[in-house]
């Protein structure tokens, strides 16, 4: 097996991963930097994000503002240290992707303009078009070309973490062009690799969001934080889940039922708004765990649209006008008219909550360190928690950033630790064990199980149980679903037996990723009896601060379901309140 | 609204496995296809449903990540915004984006362009040094809009699938590559339009380029390379020029 030696291996090459080997490339051009991602950067899933990056740069807002959104967004759930930390360093962050060429929509007078968007009080979203993740994630590329230090393998997927004397210090990934297996030896392994929301059937989340990331450092032996918080974004198309951003209603779309009536003021989102006039954290400018749950009651009454994709409610965006639209959110048209043939110029557009976030992810401290000695992570695999259960839209561009720098720092100072790598012999062993496990796949020829038949059953057990509501019941039947799921892929079938760009193997291995993580989901929402942010029992309906605010913490059993640990939430200046979202009403 | 189509197509897909194929063949799958959907999702149903050995690249489903070029019908498309409903006859061909080395089956090689990307110095080299404490780059909204364009391209190469000159002359940059170059030279905040000429001008295939604008033509972010090819020419005569024959004047 082909031996590749770097000071730092990196897993993912989305926002996280791209940054954090910019901030490694600069502190030290002498670090020899492996980059390891499964498709090209350019198509990582970051570019799919739309609305904006939130960071504190205008003169009516405040760090202390930014910082109460994000608790009380987040349910209280998110460890306060990390969020300080996340604030001060947001408008320094986008101010450095400005330098670095992003194309930021601008105010007449040069500086960036900002947005409103849900759950913010202030106008704090910088945004490019409705197309920032895109240029963050294509500014981040393109400057990384400047580093002679980066080294790219792209069309890489990482298969397993080398773990010896308690120290990850690299991987093993295959070559996806040639099939072969290749060992990475490195001081320091920064996972950054996003997130998995294509555990769900109907996602904003790209073919990639399989959860290898989470599923990577999980099995190593590091726990899962908070899997259970999955976010809905209120505002999909119906038919293929295609996201329209937050920014629509941040720009003045409003909600209607099938009366034409604007619900979200029956959920305590009200009074209602006028319309063209939005106001901060109220209404169409609610969370999105709010908006999402308003729709299931919607649906519940009766009171939604029905369409041939199934229920739907209405966003009117008409008022906003041709030429607004088209500044403003061009590509939300270009995706209407394009999918599901409606012009927002002209229609109201039927849309419905879709799966889009995953809060949780690796557990890692305010220095991006999980507890894995030499193993760090960033980005939407990784849960710090600055999201808690419920994040606010616009946040995780920025996470990003922040983390993906501050994990590459960690990863430098771990460096300096100087601590001796293990022998060759050992690591070489533990990456002939992971070939080994591929190896197997091929050698198979009597398995029993289809890898799209075992994804279709995964996937619908979550729609089923593990969706904007939850009920013990529905619970305990997906944890017994997926423990299931687990051992019947055992049992599965390569169809391709041959190595050159095999993507039946890929797949092969993104469902075991993928049913990892759901059994951590599952597990996690069935044993957490409360209702908090994104996570809401219909059985226990109200949150329960006296015993659950607390981290979830699954840890891996390779044929058991995992174990949960509860850990306290970082509680340093925010009391936990009540989220008022009726902002007109004081 | 309306009930969904549903309608039976052929897809006559080309195959290429280098470990088993001596050449190309194609085969052809029949998929139940709605009408709203788009050839990515037959391509999808029949790798879940009827050949798991089909491999081809896609991620976003909505015309963002680029990854999923291929010629459908001839024609180089992204698989995930080619409409079904838009192939009337029953039978659809698709294959490897044209012009680049097939890997296997749909999937062509992307490295001659990520070199020829990395080459312009797609960054931006700021006119001015600014510390991250000092803030922004001011840049209006007509400065924005100079370049902004040129920012929307997705790396798709459905441009370069379609451009007789890349076909002809392997080594010439081509557009993608060449408006990035523009766009960051248009940039008001960037200083380094000298370092990108060099590279730019000694392309031979930028003075062959002959402006059919087919790269333009397929490109579905609206990036109009065929139009920074073109602005790029034009200053590099003047720069030609102001070297040569007017040696007094600054550039
Ligand atoms: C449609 C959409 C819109 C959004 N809009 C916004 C928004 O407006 N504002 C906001 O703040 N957030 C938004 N988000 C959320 C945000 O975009 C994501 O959370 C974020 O982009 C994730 O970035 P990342 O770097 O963690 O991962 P990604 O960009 O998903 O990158 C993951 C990387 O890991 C690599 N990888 C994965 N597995 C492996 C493996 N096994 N081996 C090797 N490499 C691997 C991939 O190749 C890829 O390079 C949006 C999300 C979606 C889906
Ligand atoms: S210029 Fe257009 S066609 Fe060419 S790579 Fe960019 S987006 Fe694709
Ligand atoms: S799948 Fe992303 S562009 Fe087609």
């Amino acid at each position: 097996m082909e031996i590749i030696k770097a000071d730092v291996a990196i897993v993912g090459a989305g926002g996280a991963g791209l940054r954090a080997a910019i901030a490694l490339a600069e502190a030290d051009p002498k670090l020899r930097i492996a980059l390891i991602s499964k498709v090209y950067p350019m198509r990582s899933h970051t570019c799919a994000a739309e609305g904006g990056a939130a960071g504190v740069i205008k003169s009516d807002d405040s760090l202390d503002l930014h910082f109460s959104d994000t608790v009380g967004g987040g349910d209280w759930l998110s460890d306060q240290d990390a969020v300080e930390y996340f604030i001060n360093e947001a408008p320094k962050e986008l101010t450095q992707l400005e330098h670095w060429g992003c194309p930021w929509s601008r105010e007449a007078d040069g500086s960036v303009a900002v947005r409103p968007f849900g759950g913010m009080k202030i106008k704090r979203t910088w945004y490019a078009a409705d197309k920032s993740g895109f240029h963050i994630l294509h500014t981040l590329f393109q400057t990384s070309l400047k580093y002679p230090s980066i080294q790219r393998f792209d069309e890489y997927y990482a298969t397993d973490l080398l773990v010896e004397d308690g120290r990850c210090q690299g991987l093993t990934a295959l070559e996806i062009r040639s099939g072969e297996m290749k060992q990475f030896q490195a001081g320091a392994v920064i996972i950054a690799a996003g997130g998995g929301g294509k555990m769900f059937p109907f996602t904003t989340n790209g073919n990639i969001k399989t959860g290898d990331g989470m599923a990577l450092a999980y099995r190593a032996g590091t726990p899962l934080k908070d899997m259970e918080f999955v976010q809905y974004h209120p505002t999909g198309l119906p038919n293929n889940g295609i996201l329209l951003t937050e920014g629509c209603r941040g720009e003045g779309g409003v909600l209607f039922n099938k009366d034409g009536r604007r619900y979200l003021q029956d959920y305590g989102m009200g009074p209602e708004t006028p319309i063209g006039q939005p106001v901060l954290k109220t209404m169409e400018l609610g969370p999105r765990d709010r908006l999402s749950q308003a729709f299931w009651g919607e649906q519940k009454k009766g009171n939604t649209v029905k369409t041939p994709w199934g229920d739907c409610v209405l966003l009117d965006m008409r008022h906003l006008g041709e030429k607004k639209i088209d500044e403003r959110l061009p590509l939300v048209r270009d995706l209407c008219i394009s999918y599901l043939g409606m012009d927002p110029v002209k229609e109201p557009i039927p849309i419905r909550p879709v799966v889009h976030y995953m809060m949780g992810g690796i557990h890692t401290d305010v220095q991006a360190a999980t507890r894995l000695p030499g193993l760090f992570a960033a980005g939407e695999c990784a849960c710090v928690s600055i999201n808690g259960a419920n994040r606010l839209g616009s946040n995780s561009l920025t996470e990003l950033l922040v983390f993906g720098r501050r994990a590459a720092l960690s990863a430098i100072a771990h460096l300096q630790s100087n601590q001796v790598p293990s022998s060759d012999t050992a690591l070489a062993a533990k990456a002939k064990e992971s070939q080994n496990r591929i190896q197997a796949l091929f050698d198979k020829s009597n398995g029993t199980e289809s890898i799209s038949g075992l994804r279709q059953e995964m996937m619908d057990t979550m729609e089923e149980n593990v969706g904007i509501y939850r009920t013990g019941e529905g619970l305990a039947a997906a944890c017994e679903k997926i423990a299931e799921l687990r051992q019947r892929y055992a049992n599965i079938t390569l169809t391709d037996k041959t190595h050159v760009y095999n993507t039946d193997l890929m797949q092969a291995l993104e469902l075991g990723s993928m049913l990892d993580c759901a059994e951590a989901v599952t597990v996690g929402a069935r044993d957490r009896k409360e209702s908090r942010g994104a996570h809401q029992r219909l059985d226990f309906t109200a949150r329960d601060d006296e015993n659950l605010l607390k981290h979830s913490l699954a840890h891996y059993h390779p044929t058991e379901p995992p174990r949960i640990e509860y850990l306290d939430v970082v509680v340093t200046k925010s009391k936990p309140g009540v989220r008022d979202y009726s902002g007109a009403k004081k | 609204m309306s009930e969904l189509q549903q309608r039976q197509i052929q897809l006559e897909v080309l195959r290429y496995n280098p470990e088993t194929d001596t050449a190309p063949r194609y085969q052809t799958y029949s998929v139940p296809c709605l009408e709203e959907w788009v050839v990515l999702d037959a391509l999808n149903y029949i790798k879940d449903h009827l050949d798991p050995t089909l491999s081809y690249r896609w991620s976003c489903h909505m015309a963002v990540c680029g990854s999923c070029g291929m010629m459908v019908n001839g024609e180089p498309k992204l698989a995930c915004k080619a409409f079904i409903h838009e192939y009337k006859e029953g039978q659809i061909k698709v294959e490897p984006m044209a012009n680049f080395p097939i890997e296997r089956d749909l999937v062509t090689s992307v490295e001659d362009f990520i070199t020829k990307l990395a080459s312009v110095k797609p960054y931006l080299i700021p006119k001015e040094d600014k510390p991250v404490s000092a803030g922004e780059f001011k840049q209006t909204p007509a400065e924005l809009k100079k370049f902004k364009q040129y920012t929307l391209c997705i790396n798709c190469m459905l441009c370069y699938a379609a451009c007789p000159q890349y076909a002809l002359v392997p080594e010439f940059l081509g557009p993608a590559a060449i408006s990035m170059a523009h766009r960051y030279n248009q940039d008001s905040r960037d200083g380094g339009r000298d370092q990108r000429q060099e590279v730019i001008a000694s392309d031979e295939g930028v003075w062959e380029c002959s402006f059919v604008g087919a790269c333009s033509e397929v490109c579905p972010k609206h990036v109009d390379p065929a139009g920074a090819l073109q602005q790029i020419k034009v200053a590099s005569t003047i720069d030609w020029y102001k070297e040569h024959l007017m040696p007094w004047m600054k550039k």
